[in-house]
């Protein structure tokens, strides 16, 4: 084995960039919820883009190396430590058999990847090393870390070297006052129009429940339309006919504090969605900590996808940097 | 982005990665029969940059990948598959129709439910006493056979990993109707028969839930492990569109079928079927009971 594990931190968990195609029977894509970082952190330590790594919400975990690697940490605003000395982070480091990994505090974001050459060896569950919890499905044991637990590390690739950098420029801002850009529509028309501009106008406040299923946040009631509900749904005027609900889709159970799903999302239900957010801005909601006041502007679908083009460029510039 | 004219399904984008269809804004047969027919043809002309097809109920969705099929393209073969479906008259589902064993009214969700009774609309009573007076049942047992005795459809897999959303094969009048808890337990046992609204389902899962405890079933039907037989190819047991009959069984039966299932072996009885939803339609009742003669034939 290859790491130990001294400390697991809050929840620590395998993630790799997910996996596809059985969203229909309720198994989610997971894999890191910021997808931008562990990329980031897999091309410093000379890994594929896709290869495994941890993800750390809020707190860092503490690890013991029983052989040599090379170490990245991208994502929240943290301070790596080799045993105990300052590393730098969005940058690649040695260490060596004996070696402890730690962490200071997270000074701003929420989630912290950390990529070890070689990868993440846990066996592939449907086509992914990613964790989904609710399902106790891939990862270790389909779980979060625990201490004690051992992990292996696969054949590291030729060349992942130390000292290798993100420029300051690829890495993302984490700011406490972000706008979280969506696409409205889904179950929208079930707002009244008061309720539409009370979603747009008000700023809200991620609240601690804030994990890999789901993001809630608190601000205003949102005033939704008195109806004769539809056979099959529920008595409260937010109930819909239980139907699929797209990752990145905000429902307003009661009306009231909005949940932004994200990749261990539960697949549908009973709420109605009034919009979603846009893929490129997801890893943004990923690195939102509670207490992040967010405000949700609406764009339309070529907005959606000429951000995509945007994040997809930046993702390019970035494997062109750590080429 | 709305809907089509008249009776057509309403297509609104969730976002630059999914479209999401409604089928109907209430929940029947029909509408789940037209999705399910749509969703059948998408997946059998499946185009590059699918990454899923999701129906659920009266509603489905595709999640895509815009950088390999367009938006604007995608949207176009849905609303060409949904005219080609049109009604769904003539849909044939090939489909497995499977036997769930319960014992009903078990001792592990009766102390659930009695843990949760600040939730429930009527603490003095169980949930199967409350769904069988609100229902128009004399006693339990009545409801207990009235829920055991016509199939239903999975008319969605999901919530969590695995989950059966069932909708019984009979007419609107005889559809079980059942309010949700007031507010959500935080545990429900793995395996328990539960209703929501119009909704059967069973928990593939421990965790938090709403729906109203009528039972459980020893067969496991989410296996991330894969040890159990009927999981050697894949972790779930259901699949949108399988029919599912519930047998009653007392707790001797449920004793052996839990110790096979611990020991890794049993498995849940299945028959492949094709569904005829126009043979459905003309005479449920005598179309289920052919069903049921498919199920336990050998």
């Amino acid at each position: 084995m290859a790491i130990e594990v001294v400390k697991p931190g809050l929840s620590t968990t395998v993630q790799d960039l997910g996996r596809e195609g059985y969203y229909h029977v309720g198994v989610p894509p997971s894999g890191a919820l910021d997808q931008f970082s562990l990329v980031a952190a897999n091309l410093l330590v000379g890994n594929e883009p896709d290869a495994a790594g941890l993800e750390a919400a809020f707190l860092g975990p503490e690890l013991r190396f029983t052989e040599a690697a090379t170490v990245a940490v991208c994502g929240a605003d943290i301070e790596p430590r080799v045993n105990g000395d300052a590393q730098a982070p969005w940058t690649s480091f040695a260490v060596a058999d004996g070696d402890l990994l730690g962490f200071g505090h997270v000074r701003a974001g929420a989630r912290l990847y950390i990529a070890v050459s070689g990868g993440i060896d846990v066996p592939e569950k449907l086509g992914s090393r990613s964790t989904y919890g609710l399902g106790a499905l891939g990862g270790l044991d389909g779980r979060p870390l625990q201490a004690g637990d051992e992990l292996a590390l696969g054949p590291a690739a030729d060349g992942a070297a130390a000292g290798r950098s993100v420029p300051e420029a690829l890495r993302p801002a984490l700011p406490k006052e972000l706008e979280v850009r969506v696409v409205m529509g889904l179950y929208d028309h079930l707002l009244t129009e008061d309720g539409r501009r009370t979603f747009a106008d008000t700023t809200w406040t991620l609240t601690p429940v804030a994990d890999r299923v789901g993001f809630r946040y608190r601000g205003e009631k949102l005033e939704m339309l008195e109806r004769e509900q539809p056979f099959g749904a529920g008595s409260d005027p937010s109930n819909i006919v239980d139907a699929p609900y797209p990752i990145g889709s905000i429902q307003v159970p009661g009306g009231v504090e909005p949940i932004i799903l994200h990749r261990d999302a539960v697949s549908g239900g009973g709420y109605a969605m009034i919009a979603t957010v846009i893929s490129a801005d997801m890893d943004t909601v990923a690195q939102s900590a509670p207490g992040a006041r967010t405000r949700f502007v609406a764009v339309d679908l070529e907005a959606a996808l000429a951000a995509r083009r945007e994040r997809g460029e930046r993702l390019r510039r970035l494997r062109g940097e750590l080429a | 982005m709305s809907g089509g004219n008249g009776s057509g399904a309403r297509y609104s984008w969730g976002a630059d990665e999914h479209l999401f269809v409604e089928v109907s804004e209430e929940m029947s047969l029909p509408a789940s029969f037209k999705a399910m027919a749509i969703v059948r043809a998408l997946r059998d002309r499946r185009p590059e940059g699918v990454l899923d097809i999701c129906p659920a109920n009266a509603a489905y969705q595709v999640r895509f990948d815009p950088d390999a099929l367009a938006p604007g393209d995608l949207e176009a073969l849905l609303r060409e598959l949904e005219a080609e479906v049109g009604d769904a008259h003539g849909f044939k589902l090939d489909t497995k129709i499977v036997e769930i064993p319960v014992l009903y009214d078990d001792p592990w969700t009766n102390e659930t439910l009695q843990q949760f009774r600040d939730r429930h609309q009527d603490p003095e009573a169980t949930d199967l006493e409350y769904a069988a007076r609100i229902n128009g049942f004399p006693d339990k047992a009545a409801f207990i056979e009235a829920h055991a005795a016509s199939p239903w459809l999975a008319s969605m897999v999901g919530f969590v990993a695995g989950l059966p959303f069932l909708y019984q094969l009979v007419p609107r009048e005889r559809q079980l109707e059942v309010p949700k808890y007031v507010r959500p337990r935080t545990d429900t046992p793995k395996q328990t028969v539960g209703h929501g609204g119009c909704f059967g389902c069973i928990y593939s899962v421990r965790g938090a839930g709403g729906y109203q405890m009528f039972g459980i079933t020893p067969s496991p039907i989410y296996d991330p492990t894969q040890q159990l037989p009927d999981f050697a190819d894949f972790v779930c047991f259901f699949e949108p569109g399988d029919i599912v009959k519930f047998e009653p069984i007392d707790r001797d039966r449920y004793d052996e079928l839990k110790a096979e299932a611990d020991a890794g072996r049993g498995s849940i009885r299945r028959r492949s079927v094709t569904f005829d939803f126009d043979a459905f339609s003309a005479d449920s009742d005598a179309y289920n009971a052919r069903l049921l003669e498919v199920l336990r034939g050998d």
